[in-house]
């Protein structure tokens, strides 16, 4: 088959290409075989043992250093967000204490000022109290004596009526008698 | 006008030890690899620059579908099977530049790689798994009167595996160059005809940037499947049980 192939490309080139000189078909010239295969083996050989002695070890030992610094990294960073987090909670919990403690110092200054307060208006009322007592007892007093004095004027101008209507003074009994049965 | 296989002929350069242009380029080859290796990993940075992220791409591309095809225990195989990607990639893409040999467009030296895969896959297979790794040709759950047929049709389909795997990438990368050729020769003789043909001209040449093109997809793309048909065969090696 090969042959019946060289032989056909072989009368393409003719065609083709016209006068020079016969070359065949190279990828066939069982002579060209023993070099190729000599120098295919040295170079391929060589090449092996470069590469895995060599290149690969240089270029897996760049990957797996990246990977393990990559791994570090990112374990290192799993640490810091686990210690962020914990500095978060804690400074939730002191701030919730700091609330708490504010409002019990609130309530408290509340509750005082509220006792301040109430003492302060009890004792405003207590005097208020006392002074509406004091008052009424001085109006009561001034209306006993007012009243004292309606039956002094009553006794006075009953008698200048009587002395006006009569011509003369009546007796101070009659008047007083008087007077006393009106109240009765 | 050169004939458009004249490209694959093999010239010698120092005839006493069969030197040869092949010889040249598959050197040349191995030297780009390595030195191109060691020059994009030289700083070691942790934050890869432009070369070394090419590199750690290659290294993670081929590490992903050696795993991918035979698991974890595979990576015992990763440098062979590394250099062989390297190799064959490498070979195709110097093989794009004009004027320059294209290694993997001989069949000896496809089927020889083809070889080392297959023979690799035997040699491990039978040392790993002794005769068990002849299960490979007797699959499970089939019928009695079935089996010889089938262990034939194994046997022949594990025998043809080198001829398949070489063949594919040596006709891909002929083809290719031939066709470049041949457009380019195109281009050449209707410019040397003159007159309203040189007219015509660009047509062919705009074809052979198109297959240009083509034929760079094509060297990385055979480089890769021959990959994958490596791990796939190594994935034998290692779980031959059917």
């Amino acid at each position: 088959m090969a042959q019946a192939q060289a032989q056909t490309t072989h009368a393409e080139t003719q065609a083709h290409g016209g006068a020079h000189e016969d070359v065949g078909f190279p990828p066939f010239a069982t002579e060209t075989y023993g070099g190729q295969l000599l120098w295919l083996v040295i170079t391929f050989g060589v090449l092996y043992t470069l590469m895995s002695k060599l290149v690969l070890p240089r270029l897996t030992g760049i990957i797996e250093n990246r990977r393990v610094i990559i791994a570090r990294d990112l374990d290192e960073a799993v640490a810091m967000k686990t210690r962020a987090e914990e500095a978060g909670s804690a400074y939730e919990k002191a701030l919730a204490e700091a609330k708490g403690r504010a409002q019990a110092l609130a309530q408290e200054t509340r509750a005082k000022l509220a006792a301040e307060s109430d003492a302060k208006r009890k004792a405003l009322e207590a005097d208020l109290n006392k002074r509406l007592a004091e008052s009424e007892a001085t109006i009561s007093a001034r209306k006993a004596e007012a009243m004292g004095h309606v039956r002094g004027i009553a006794r006075d101008t009953a008698s200048a009526i009587i002395e006006r209507l009569t011509g003369k003074a009546p007796a101070p009994q009659a008047i007083e008698s008087a007077l006393d049965q009106i109240n009765a | 006008m050169a004939s458009p296989i004249e490209q694959f002929q093999i010239k010698p350069i120092i005839p006493a030890i069969n030197f040869t242009n092949s010889s040249l380029f598959m050197i040349g080859a191995a030297a780009v690899i390595v030195g191109g290796f060691m020059l994009a990993t030289r700083k070691r940075a942790l934050v890869p620059g432009r070369g070394q992220s090419i590199a750690e791409i290659l290294h993670d591309f081929v590490a992903g579908t050696l795993t991918d095809a035979t698991g974890k225990e595979g990576m015992k195989f990763f440098p062979l099977v590394f250099s062989l990607f390297m190799f064959v990639f490498t070979a195709n893409m110097l093989g794009m530049i004009p004027g320059f040999f294209t290694v993997t467009s001989h069949i000896i030296v496809t089927f020889a790689l083809a070889i080392l895969v297959i023979g690799t896959v035997v040699i491990y297979g039978l040392m790993k798994h002794g005769t068990h790794f002849f299960g490979l040709f007797v699959p499970s759950g089939v019928p009695a009167w079935l089996l010889p047929f089938i262990v034939v049709i194994e046997v022949i389909s594990f025998l043809s595996r080198p001829v398949s795997l070489s063949l594919r990438l040596f006709a891909n990368m002929l083809a290719g160059h031939i066709a470049l050729k041949v457009f380019g020769g195109f281009v050449v003789a209707l410019l040397g005809a003159g007159g309203a043909l040189a007219i015509l001209a660009p047509l062919p040449l705009i074809m052979a940037v198109a297959l240009m093109a083509l034929e760079f997809l094509v060297a990385a793309l055979q480089a890769y499947v021959f990959t994958v048909l490596t791990c796939i065969y190594l994935n034998d090696a290692l779980h031959p049980g059917h």
